[in-house]
């Protein structure tokens, strides 16, 4: 186990060498997966431990081992230096190990005062004010503010996520586990979250950083393990994290994820752009309004070919514009030209005929029939039409030909195309879903946070994905929240602020700071 | 209409009101913490009728109305533990399991009833009534709303405290929670299962005092099939109450006062078919829920079976 020595400043190094938790030679089998192979782990006092992996790389049931949620095949467990068993989520807690999940524990309908209350035994009383004051003390602690009184439900997924470390540290607890915190978050709740985790550790906590973004874990993060493919590939202790550069971390870190020589996948690089020039727009977007003043007075063109980025800090308008373009959302005012036809008024179904595909950001619940089979969900969007249906038929051995060919062509993972498409990874879904959108005549792919939730090789495949489609002289409109995503596929970028486009830039080397300005409503 | 008016009049119609209230009032409450907890509970018209069934028949045997109503609330809860067993410990379908129990004591009690009294059609004694002091002194109102059973006093002292129970204890906390988020619920170290299986069965004892009270109070003998779909109304007015026991208080009221007024109608000789007088208090529940249905705020669980671990 490498140690820290050097002169960095984090808790291990001035001496408190227990750690407060330490995982030794963890693994955990499930039917066919070895998912943890020998995996040690430490989390000390003072420190953020970085655990940074793909998906399926271990993650998930590294922290659920130790949070109580599921039991190692073999491996020794300790707490301050004592071997402990964590039979359950209660042992866990009682042991002081508090854990933040990557779905949200909190019951919505209940403030956030009743949901730090929820769990005591029956008989007991509420113990308002004494709750009242814990949350006090917790916030303080943390450095931020919530309203005992506000009902979770309405609360920002920040300040829900705020909610949820100050539960996970109500009964004393000293090691915060965060499981992928920052997937849900806004870039400024990301930048909260970590001066968050800074104070904890200033103040003798142990945390744990479960993520699969680089940047992040620099920034964030005194120690770095990596997991692959259920193996601990390598730790970088703090002595030595500190004294790289951020580049030649970078390097080392991913040279453990992929290999020797792996170019970094989030270095921000320039799509070429494929607009033909004499091409007219294919679709122009004049003065439209609707969702009730969520876009008001949107107007752009958009050319075969071409994408168009549209930045912004997540809910300003940029899914009920997309849904008002895809037909799902009425439009109050205004006009949607499509091929140099009125397409305002068309149903979805009518504008999916003519082109326009809608890749939704909400894969489970509007993209996918989870319990239906992947071939039905890949003809999903034209029921009742030949070659799938005759006569008001379905044709199975069509449905599932089809299935095959797009499964082949898109590299979906799955064991065939009869398999319930719920069972699958969120990458393979949203592979099976470009595979949709994308076949028959797409001419304008509307996708909307198309790698949201997705690992370091599933957002270069839907990356390439969409290139490949504006390639093939698709227009693309892309909707993201991912800066150097937008940087790299776009043409232009749109800043959608408070509804409106608040300015469309060109994409260049001055791109990123304009979009920045315009991000936060700046002119 | 002065005849329609007079004192006597008016007495029987505020007492009839709030005979045909409060077994919705008794049942609506119970509903309402198993549809907070998270179970829609279709088993309710089946246990108000084994609780009126066995309220009837311990009373009649006994010659004790505390008695009786004790048996009633046990048999209510006796067929909610089959609820509980089925929908909440297994757990399977509510609608299916809820329906199943409903139809199966319709006819249990009929049976038994056919067995032990169709020759006789025997019936108890009228009921003991509680005067309250003074108020029951207040003209009209007085002989009416307060001089009752002591049942009465009970259901609308437990409006309050269901309130209560809600608002201010670690039960209520559970309760939404296992309505709302029952995984949120199970993470906090508290059982789904014992939650909600403790909702059903408070739901079959308030059910089945809710029947006890038709059967020995509000008539005076069983027949088969005698609550004629309050259960179902209960469940409505649960529905329609967003989890406030004061608005099941009022529910129960407009129907009460509904079923009433049929009587009343009625007794003043209105030549109104009687048909059209008998629909008038589902008329009442179906322009309710015409006007308020959409805004119910149902708890998000409800009716939906907890696995642990599954999302």
């Amino acid at each position: 186990m490498p140690e820290g020595t050097g002169a960095a400043t984090t808790g291990a190094d001035r001496g408190l060498d227990v750690p407060l938790v330490r995982l030794s030679g963890i693994t955990k089998r499930f039917p066919g997966v070895l998912a943890n192979d020998e995996v040690s782990f430490d989390i000390r006092p003072g420190e953020v431990h970085a655990l940074l992996g793909e998906n399926g790389a271990g993650k998930s049931t590294l922290i659920a081992i130790l949070s109580g949620v599921l039991q190692p095949d073999s491996g020794r467990i300790e707490v301050n230096g004592r071997p402990v068993r964590i039979a359950s989520p209660r042992d866990a807690i009682r042991l002081g190990i508090g854990t933040v999940y990557q779905h949200s524990t909190l019951v919505p309908t209940l403030s956030v005062v009743q949901n730090l209350m929820l769990g005591q035994r029956w008989w007991r009383p509420l113990g308002r004010a004494a709750a009242l004051a814990r949350l006090a003390e917790l916030s303080a602690l943390l450095g931020v503010r919530v309203d005992p009184d506000a009902t979770a439900g309405s609360l920002s997924l920040g300040q829900q996520q705020q909610v949820e470390i100050v539960k996970a540290l109500w009964r004393g607890e000293r090691v915060l586990v965060l499981d992928e915190p920052t997937s849900m978050l806004t870039p400024q709740g990301v930048e909260e979250l970590g001066q968050v985790m800074a104070r904890l550790a200033a103040r003798g906590f142990g945390i744990v950083f479960v993520s699969h973004k680089l940047q992040e874990v620099l920034a964030f993060g005194h120690r770095v393990t990596v997991l692959k493919l259920g193996r601990k590939a390598g730790e970088i202790p703090p002595a030595r994290l500190s004294a790289l550069s951020p580049a030649e971390a970078t390097a080392e870190i991913l040279d453990l994820m992929f290999g020797r020589g792996a170019a970094d996948p989030e270095a921000p690089r320039r799509r070429a752009s494929t607009i033909r020039a004499d091409d007219a727009p294919l679709l122009e977007v004049e003065h439209l309004s609707a969702g009730e003043g969520a876009v008001q007075d949107v107007s752009f063109t958009l050319r075969p070919g071409e994408i168009l980025g549209i930045a912004g800090v997540d809910g300003n308008g940029q899914k009920q514009l997309a849904e008002a373009l895809a037909g799902q959302l009425r439009a109050e005012a205004g006009r949607i030209r499509f091929a140099g036809r009125d397409i305002t008024r068309l149903p979805v179904a009518r504008r999916h005929a003519l082109g326009l595909r809608y890749l939704t950001d909400d894969r489970l619940g509007e993209g996918t029939v989870g319990g239906f089979a992947i071939g039905t969900n890949l003809v999903m969007k034209r029921v009742g039409e030949p070659p799938f249906w005759a006569g008001g038929f379905e044709r199975p051995a069509r449905i599932a030909a089809h299935a095959r060919e797009l499964i082949g062509r898109y590299d979906v993972r799955t064991p065939g195309p009869e398999v319930p498409i719920a069972t699958l990874s969120g990458g393979n879904i949203q592979k099976a879903l470009f595979g949709r959108e994308l076949s028959g005549e797409p001419r304008l792919l509307l996708a909307n946070k198309p790698t949201y939730g997705l690992d370091v090789a599933n957002i270069r495949a839907a990356r390439d994905r969409i290139s490949a489609a504006a390639a093939a002289g698709v227009a693309c409109i892309l909707i993201s929240t991912e800066l150097d995503e937008l940087l790299e596929l776009s043409d232009r970028i749109a800043v959608m602020y408070r509804g409106r486009i608040a300015g469309i830039v060109g994409n260049g080397p001055d791109a990123e700071r304009a979009i920045g300005r315009l991000m936060v409503g700046g002119a | 209409m002065d005849a329609l008016f007079t004192n006597a009049f008016l007495v029987a119609f505020v007492s009839g009101t709030i005979a045909a209230s409060l077994p919705l009032l008794l049942a609506g409450l119970g509903e309402q913490m198993s549809e907070k907890a998270g179970v829609l509970n279709l088993g309710l018209e089946g246990m108000m009728l084994v609780g009126a069934f066995c309220g009837f028949a311990v009373a009649l045997e006994t010659g004790s109305f505390l008695l009786g109503f004790l048996a009633g609330a046990a048999g209510g809860m006796a067929v909610a533990a089959m609820m509980a067993a089925l929908c909440v410990a297994l757990p399977l379908n509510q609608i299916v399991v809820g329906i199943a129990l409903t139809l199966g004591m319709q006819g249990a009690t009929s049976l038994a009833h056919h067995v032990l009294y169709s020759r006789t059609f025997p019936r108890l004694p009228r009921q003991p009534e509680v005067a309250l002091p003074l108020l029951s002194q207040i003209p009209v109102l007085g002989p009416s709303l307060f001089t009752q059973n002591p049942v009465v006093y009970l259901a609308l002292l437990l409006v309050p405290a269901a309130a209560w129970l809600y608002r201010a204890t670690n039960i209520g906390l559970n309760l939404a929670a296992a309505g709302s988020k029952p995984a949120a619920l199970d993470l906090a170290g508290v059982s789904v299962t014992a939650t909600r299986a403790f909702a059903v069965l408070a739901t079959g004892a308030l059910g089945g005092l809710g029947g006890a009270y038709m059967a020995n109070i509000g008539a005076g003998l069983f027949v088969p099939f005698m609550t004629g779909g309050a259960g179902f109304m209960a469940i409505v007015i649960a529905m329609l109450a967003r989890g406030r026991p004061a608005w099941v208080l009022g529910g129960a009221l407009l129907v009460g006062f509904a079923t009433s007024i049929t009587t009343a109608l009625q007794v003043a000789g209105f030549n109104i078919p009687t048909d059209l007088v008998l629909m008038l208090p589902f008329g009442t529940i179906m322009l309710v829920l015409t006007l308020f249905g959409r805004r119910a705020g149902l708890p998000a669980a409800l009716g939906l079976p907890y696995h642990r671990g599954a999302r």
